[in-house]
């Protein structure tokens, strides 16, 4: 029956997801169970007593408290069952092995920025080690957001005033979606960034070399990757339409007029300070709402996504 | 035994000569039912208005399913979009499916299966329905100046900081609350004191054995909604901190805050749909309903536990592992007395005289439909598998499975039930019929698929998707015009017959309960004279079948 465990749930790619799916796959089965149970029921009795004449006699039985006695307790049994199952892989998947690596979780409004041990900070894409326990600590910037990976069964709501956490153990080499998971207005849907699992020579190699998807790549086309990987992608358009910021289309070499009413020519340092510093200068007819990347972004990111919105004519 | 049927006042009932309710001569035009306080009147009022709701919430709903064919912008922009979820559940929840069977059906038959003459406090009641369609028109207007978009739960910081018309439409919950809180002391104090001579607690109609324990949580659990919404106008108006972190609140307060209303109100969603059902099936199935106590206490049981579990809309919200498992056991302890009522249902039609009419298809659906949404609740109230499925569709389908495969159903199955007698209409059988099955069909295309998208891993609330989803978000579309349909064309076939004669037989299902002992449509008063119990409901022994009721 792995069909049936394949068409409701996701490959499970962490130590943790094999018990989660377990008992899931117990609860099917006992749904299953129960439905065919109420179905063939209603089935057989509508069958053996469909009134066929306005005559027929029915039976008098007012309660019988064995029957009712035994569909109160049998389903209280199952469901202890469940409950204590659940509560212990709960209990497990909550607190973390000791000496798990640590990442910590900013979320704003709609981004995900990771914090590595090694002090170095990443945007959209989560790099961490197969099989290690790795110990998310999460905090928001503003709205409430949930950080939830389907394939490793995890998900804890981040929260502003607060730190949350979660941890899981990635056991297949391979990217994962990490979609956000508490409403969190117009971006929720895209808030979306990735678990990278790789080998642990692949992470040192991430962490002293950066990413490889992004070396040697000349700056407009690394500007193209990293556009949707810090996820620019959610508010800015580029071919024209209008979005929550505007298009980046023909936009370099443009004027651009200010909530403020001053102009100015959008080039290198104007792009560079929309990225750092966006509220210093917000575009007319738009809300100031794009987040900044001060701290988040390195030197050559700035250098590549300029590159890529002057690539856009 | 069958006294109530021979007593000189239900016999003088049969003849047909007194003017109904509808056609009172002392009480015509428009401000006669304006002002009315009769509670049959005002439940028709009620049913026209929430059915009205009902429309704009499925409007809204097809609009969310339209938009969900494809991945990324079909029609509207995100922004449109997170409004219209919003509209969809905070009519569907505060302005339908709450008032819906109390307010209308329950104001209507409560009385009638009393006894009684009217509610205790007419004029609460009048009150009532224009305290509604206050907060109605309070709704409404948010829409226009400038929509909501923050769900219907309001989550804050998001509720606190995002612009639009959060403030007017927390505003209407706050007077709809009202309402709902006006229509449930009337109930309890009617179920309390105006019970016909001989009516025992246990002589009671399990409809009222529902929408008692019901009212009761109307009154206890409503208040609280009430002051956290406005917590949350006083956060947005004069910036108190409250919910919001940046100014020393605890947005986890506010999820306490609205739950510990909310799961309640679950259960004043789901007990009146479960009280047409205890009313449906004995008379479809001419014999006495299988344990009735059981099934009466059990709602007072489930009233009484749904206070205690709020905490399991919460498991990924940072609470305490002990406060989890707690909320988790208690969540698994009031999924008991529903399972019981379930195989109470079904063994009532053990050994009985099925009549497959339109409103036991409708119960049957609803024990298919309900059974799946109690089940798959399990998946949810354990801990482990909760983590993963929160927020997903699967909470999605869930939820829809009970709150319309089971409410919604049973609501469409009490209308067909009692039509004929609020009305004096009987309706087109197999238009009914058709309905029943296209809405059956629609409601498994349209939400079986998200139980499935949400297990793997599919949000709620998405604008937007991963392509994967798409063939199940198509699919789902599909099945939600199905359901449309079958709804639509259901109460057009009910409204149609309002134009007919007044051809209903005072009882014509062969029903035991009292409304069925005074004409359709009943007379002002209800009765001519008092009625008076000398049996238990539902007993079929002595029972006779009236010669015009209908097989
Ligand atoms: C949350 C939505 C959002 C995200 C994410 C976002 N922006 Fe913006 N951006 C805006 C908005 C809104 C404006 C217009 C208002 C302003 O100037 O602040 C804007 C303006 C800009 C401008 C000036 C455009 C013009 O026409 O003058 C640039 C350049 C820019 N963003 C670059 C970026 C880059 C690069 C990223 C990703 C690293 C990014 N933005 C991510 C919302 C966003
Ligand atoms: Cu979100
Ligand atoms: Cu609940």
């Amino acid at each position: 029956m792995t069909w049936l465990r394949h068409l409701f749930l996701p490959a499970a790619s962490s130590v943790k997801a094999e018990d989660v799916d377990d008992l899931f796959m117990f609860i099917m089965w006992l749904n299953i169970l129960f439905m065919i149970l109420i179905t063939g029921l209603i089935v057989l009795f509508v069958a053996r007593y469909r009134r066929k004449s306005a005559a027929q006699k029915t039976a008098h039985i007012e309660h019988n408290t064995a029957l009712e006695l035994s569909w109160s307790i049998l389903p209280l049994i199952l469901s202890m069952v469940v409950f204590f199952w659940g509560f212990n892989s709960y209990m497990q998947a909550t607190v973390a092995p000791d000496g798990a690596m640590e990442i910590q979780v900013t979320a704003k409004k709609w981004i995900w920025t990771f914090g590595y041990p090694d002090g170095s900070v990443g945007v959209g894409k989560l790099w961490v080690p197969v099989n290690k326990p790795i110990r998310m600590i999460m905090h928001s910037e503003d709205v409430l957001h949930a950080f939830y990976v389907p394939a490793f069964r995890v998900k804890a709501d981040v929260l502003p005033n607060r730190y949350t956490e979660v941890w899981f153990q990635a056991t297949e080499v391979g990217d994962y979606v990490i979609p956000c998971a508490e409403y969190c207005g117009k971006g929720h849907s895209q808030m979306r960034a990735y678990v990278k699992v790789v080998s642990q020579k692949d992470y040192e190699n991430f962490l002293e070399k950066g990413d490889p998807d992004e070396i040697g790549k000349p700056p407009a086309e690394l500007g193209a990757i990293l556009y949707t990987n810090f996820g620019c992608s959610t508010c800015h358009s580029i071919d024209g339409t209008r979005g929550q910021g505007p298009s980046w289309k023909g936009i370099y070499g443009a004027q651009h007029k200010m909530t403020d009413g001053k102009l100015f020519t959008v080039d290198e340092n104007y792009i560079r300070t929309s990225i750092l510093q966006p509220q210093q200068m917000v575009v007319e007819g738009f809300q100031g709402i794009m987040p900044s990347y001060q701290g988040q972004v390195r030197e050559r990111h700035l250098t590549a996504l300029i590159a890529y919105i002057k690539s856009l004519k | 035994m069958s006294d109530v049927i021979t007593s000189p006042a239900a016999q003088a009932a049969h003849t047909p000569h007194h003017a109904d309710y509808l056609e009172d001569p002392d009480f015509k035009g428009i401000w006669a039912w304006m002002t009315t306080i009769d509670h049959k009147r005002l439940g028709v009022m009620y049913l026209w208005a929430t059915l009205a709701a009902f429309l704009a919430g499925g409007v809204m709903a097809l609009i969310v399913r339209l938009e969900l064919m494809h991945p990324g912008e079909d029609f509207m922009t995100a922004e449109r979009y997170n409004q219209a979820f919003t509209l969809h559940g905070a009519i569907m929840v505060f302005m339908f499916i709450i008032p819906a069977i109390p307010a209308a059906l329950g104001n209507f038959f409560l009385p009638l299966m009393l006894g009684a003459k009217d509610v205790a406090f007419p004029r609460l009641n009048l009150a009532s329905f224009w305290v509604y369609v206050a907060g109605a028109i309070m709704a409404v207007t948010s829409i226009v100046v400038g929509g909501v978009d923050t769900g219907w739960t309001f989550y804050t910081p998001y509720s606190t900081t995002t612009n639009g018309a959060v403030t007017m439409m927390t505003l209407s919950v706050f007077v709809l609350g009202f309402s709902s809180i006006f229509t449930g002391i009337n109930f309890v104090a009617t179920v309390h004191k105006l019970r016909a001579p001989g009516m025992g607690w246990f002589q009671m109609p399990l409809f009222v054995w529902a929408i008692y324990p019901t009212a009761i949580i109307q009154v206890l659990a409503t208040p609280v909604l009430g002051i956290t919404m406005v917590l949350l106008v006083m956060e947005r108006a004069f910036n108190i901190g409250i919910f919001d972190a940046q100014i020393g609140g605890d947005p986890v307060l506010f999820q306490h805050f609205f739950w510990f209303y909310s799961h309640p109100a679950v259960y004043i969603m789901i007990l009146p749909g479960m009280a047409i059902i205890s009313e449906i099936i004995p008379t479809f199935c001419r014999r006495v309903i299988f344990g009735y106590r059981l099934i009466a206490l059990s709602s007072v049981a489930i009233a009484l536990i749904g206070f205690l579990v709020w905490g399991h809309h919460m498991f990924t919200s940072g609470q305490s592992a002990l406060a989890a498992g707690i909320f988790s056991f208690l969540t698994f302890a009031v999924a008991i007395p529903s399972a019981i009522k379930v195989f109470n249902w079904l063994s009532t039609m053990y050994k009985a005289s099925i009549s497959l009419r339109t409103p036991m298809l409708y119960a049957i659906s609803f024990l298919f439909l309900f059974g799946i949404g109690g089940l798959t609740g399990i998946f949810l109230g354990a801990l482990s598998v909760d983590i993963h499925l929160h927020d997903t569709y699967f909470v999605v389908a869930h939820f829809h499975y009970v709150m319309m495969g089971g409410t919604v159903i049973a609501y469409l199955g009490g209308l067909h039930y009692w039509w004929p007698k609020m009305f004096g209409r009987m309706y087109n059988e197999t238009v009914a019929r058709v309905c029943c099955g296209l809405v059956f069909i629609g409601f498994n295309a349209t939400f079986l698929p998200q139980f499935i998208m949400g297990s793997q891993g599919m949000p709620r609330r998405y604008y937007t998707y991963l392509d994967q989803f798409q063939p199940l978000h198509q699919f789902s579309t599909f099945g939600s015009w199905i359901l449309g349909a079958g709804i639509a064309i259901a109460v057009i076939n009910l409204t149609v017959a309002l134009r007919g004669p007044k051809n209903a037989p005072e009882n014509p299902w062969g029903g035991t309960t009292l409304e069925w002992q005074t004409q359709s449509p009943p007379i002002t008063h209800n009765f001519i004279g008092q009625p008076t119990i000398d049996h238990e409901p539902y007993d079929y022994r002595t029972f006779k079948i009236p010669a015009d009721a209908v097989d």
